[in-house]
């Protein structure tokens, strides 16, 4: 059981993550400014997206780790983007 | 450890061990899993009175037309706080809470869940939920709003809803760390042997649940946050006149709120599966479907919320995807009744309590599950949405479903909870009056629903009042065969006969190879698995 190996990032990974988590916000803000209309929020959410999975994969070690967390992970995902779905079903046809 | 270290001393009952703390400490500030399971067990049977009071007297109110004991505000007040004591804090975290904890480990072969400490945790989060929410009675008053707290009416309502949703939002902390600690139990302590198809029925419900709890409870947490801001800030997200939309309300949530009704049945569906092989002496028929079919409830449950909101006016395709989903979750459901009355065909049947609480709980869930269905049909749907039709389908399940396992696992599981045994006459006896009570209180609603009788009035028209005066006197006998039910546990569980038989009922499940009751670290080996459970010959 406490046979796995543990991965030790380096600091560089590290500073790597911050960076892109910086720059990825200076984008967010920088988007405000135009004007996409409905497209807004999902541009928004697709940076916002992009973050977490920097963070799940880089910084919580999805990607040194056991497979089976990585799959738990996408599962979760794809059950939150169908749910997402179906809501916006009903908002798309009303 | 090994059997080296074993001494007499790890032959103390939990009931009996000496930890860190004496008396009343000894049990609130126990880690052990099994104490943490009767510290929900006695809040529950504390809070299942309070509201099973609250139902009684609703009951009383309507067995005449008009005034008969309340008014409407006390009436609303009464069906809000009834329906948040008994979703919140009884049958959502109920049979993982209570027997979850004290079975699980049990049954795979461990000595404690994976965080024990979280786990006791869960407990006094439990706690201060219930606290904050029975502390509208001190400031400012009962919320009127229903279980439900649609928007607008939940930021509108001069009434104090404040504390409930914040006791409502505690609560869910409570259950996630619950799942939580299940999910790892699972995958990480089972026997060695136990691969994941070896193990029991019960741990492989409570193992859907447990990631129900994980993901759905979250997005109530938020929504009742979000009405909480609404309200106090209007930060205008359901409010139609601040630009919010009440509809979006309603979908979050449904989508925590069906899949909890998962939460609440799929353990009971677990226990029936323990049950039914054992007192029929045979092999659990279709081992795997029920596995299966556990998984695909859990699955399927996440996408069929929307049939709660069919006359809310939800776009026309969302109705038509929602009711045809509601129909496949009805499927998995329908496997497991095949598969227990496949068990028990030409099994030799044991008939003993445990027995009848099970059996018993195959026909309230058919009829609740079927009632379910009705309510699934779009075009039926618009007449019976919202009348008493709604109250007697949920009743049937959530109170036949769960509260029939539920009973159904205390009796079964008894002796070994506490070393004693219960009294056998009076606890058939208070099933027979509790089951014809029930069938009495909330069969006549199905028709009151159809003629058109609403939910959640304090009064109705004078051609609703013969099915109300029958329903009304079912809730009585119903309330005094609950009363005989507990009454001879609670005697028993102090001055019962005692008993160390570690298998009473000749089950084949690891649970029953431990001490009556459990010591401590409820093994001094932990034990190895080769055989499939329910191996009878
Ligand atoms: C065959 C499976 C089931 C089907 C098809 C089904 C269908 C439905 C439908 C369509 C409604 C909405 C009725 C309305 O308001 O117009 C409903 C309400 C409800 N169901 Fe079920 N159901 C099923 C199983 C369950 C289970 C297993 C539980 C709980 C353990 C449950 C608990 C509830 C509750 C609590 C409500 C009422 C909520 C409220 O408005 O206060 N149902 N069901
Ligand atoms: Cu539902």
């Amino acid at each position: 059981m406490s046979e796995e190996k543990h991965h030790i990032s380096s600091y560089t990974s590290h500073f790597l993550v911050l960076g892109a988590l910086l720059l990825l916000t200076a984008v967010s803000v920088a988007v405000t400014s135009l004007e996409m209309g409905k497209y807004d929020t999902l541009v928004a959410m697709l940076i916002a997206g992009t973050k977490a999975a920097i963070v799940l994969t880089w910084f919580m070690h999805l990607r040194f780790d056991n497979k089976i967390y990585a799959i738990f992970t996408v599962a979760v995902i794809v059950l939150f983007l169908l749910v997402l779905y179906i809501t916006f079903f009903d908002y798309s046809y009303r | 450890m090994s059997a080296s270290t074993a001494t007499a001393s790890e032959h103390v009952s939990f009931l009996e061990y000496k930890g860190k703390y004496k008396g009343i400490l000894g049990w609130i500030l126990s880690t052990d899993h099994k104490r943490v399971g009767l510290l929900y067990l006695y809040t529950m049977l504390v809070f299942f009175s309070l509201a099973a009071t609250l139902g009684l007297l609703m009951k009383l109110q309507l067995i005449a037309p008009g005034y008969t004991i309340m008014g409407p505000q006390t009436y609303n007040a009464m069906f809000t706080v009834h329906g948040i004591i008994m979703i919140f804090v009884i049958v959502v975290p109920g049979l993982p809470a209570v027997f979850g904890n004290f079975f699980l480990p049990l049954m795979i072969g461990a000595k404690d869940v994976a965080f024990p400490k979280l786990n006791l945790a869960s407990w006094w989060i439990y706690i201060i939920g219930i606290l904050v929410v029975l502390s509208s009675q001190f400031v400012g008053g009962w919320p009127d709003t229903g279980w439900t707290f649609y928007a607008p009416y939940s930021f509108r309502t001069p009434a104090n809803v404040l504390p409930a949703l914040f006791g409502a939002f505690i609560l869910g902390f409570s259950s996630i760390l619950t799942g939580i600690n299940f999910v790892v139990t699972i995958h990480r302590m089972r026997a060695p042997g136990m691969t994941w198809f070896k193990m029991p029925l019960f741990p492989w419900t409570l193992y859907a649940t447990a990631w129900i709890q994980v993901l759905a409870t979250p997005v109530i947490g938020i929504t009742l946050l979000l009405t909480v801001m609404e309200r106090v800030w209007g930060i205008g997200i359901f409010d139609p006149n601040l630009g919010g939309d009440p509809i979006l309300y309603q979908h979050l949530f449904w989508i925590y709120s069906h899949p909890a009704v998962y939460i609440m049945i799929l353990p009971g569906l677990g226990v029936i599966s323990e049950i039914i092989p054992v007192f029929s002496r045979k092999r659990i028929y279709g081992y795997k479907a029920i596995v299966l079919s556990s998984l695909a409830i859990a699955f399927v449950g996440y996408f069929v919320w929307g049939h709660h909101m069919f006359t809310s006016g939800m776009s026309g395709r969302a109705l038509f995807a929602f009711s045809f989903l509601t129909f496949l979750v009805a499927i998995p459901s329908a496997i497991k009744v095949f598969n227990w009355v496949a068990t028990m065909y030409k099994g030799s049947l044991n008939l003993q309590t445990p027995f009848y609480w099970a059996v018993s709980f195959i026909f309230v869930f058919m009829v609740g599950g079927f009632s379910g269905l009705t309510l699934g049909s779009l075009a039926a749907n618009v007449h019976i949405h919202d009348t008493h039709f709604v109250v007697a389908h949920f009743h049937f399940i959530v109170f036949g479903g769960t509260g029939f396992s539920f009973m159904a696992a205390l009796h079964y599981w008894f002796s070994k909870m506490f070393g004693r045994m219960y009294d056998r006459g009076w606890a058939n006896t208070g099933w027979v009056v509790f089951f014809a009570g029930f069938l009495t209180l909330y069969l006549p609603m199905f028709g009151l629903g159809m003629q058109g009788m609403p939910r959640r009035y304090y009064d109705y028209l004078p051609e609703f009042h013969a099915g109300n005066i029958i329903s009304s006197l079912g809730a009585i006998l119903m309330i005094a065969g609950a009363a005989i039910v507990i009454v001879n546990l609670v005697r028993s569980a102090r001055h019962g006969e005692k008993t160390s038989e570690k298998n009473p009922w000749g089950g084949k499940t690891l649970e029953w190879e431990t001490d009556t009751p459990p010591t401590f670290e409820n093994w001094e080996d932990i034990p190895s698995v080769e055989e499939r459970p329910y191996e009878y010959k």
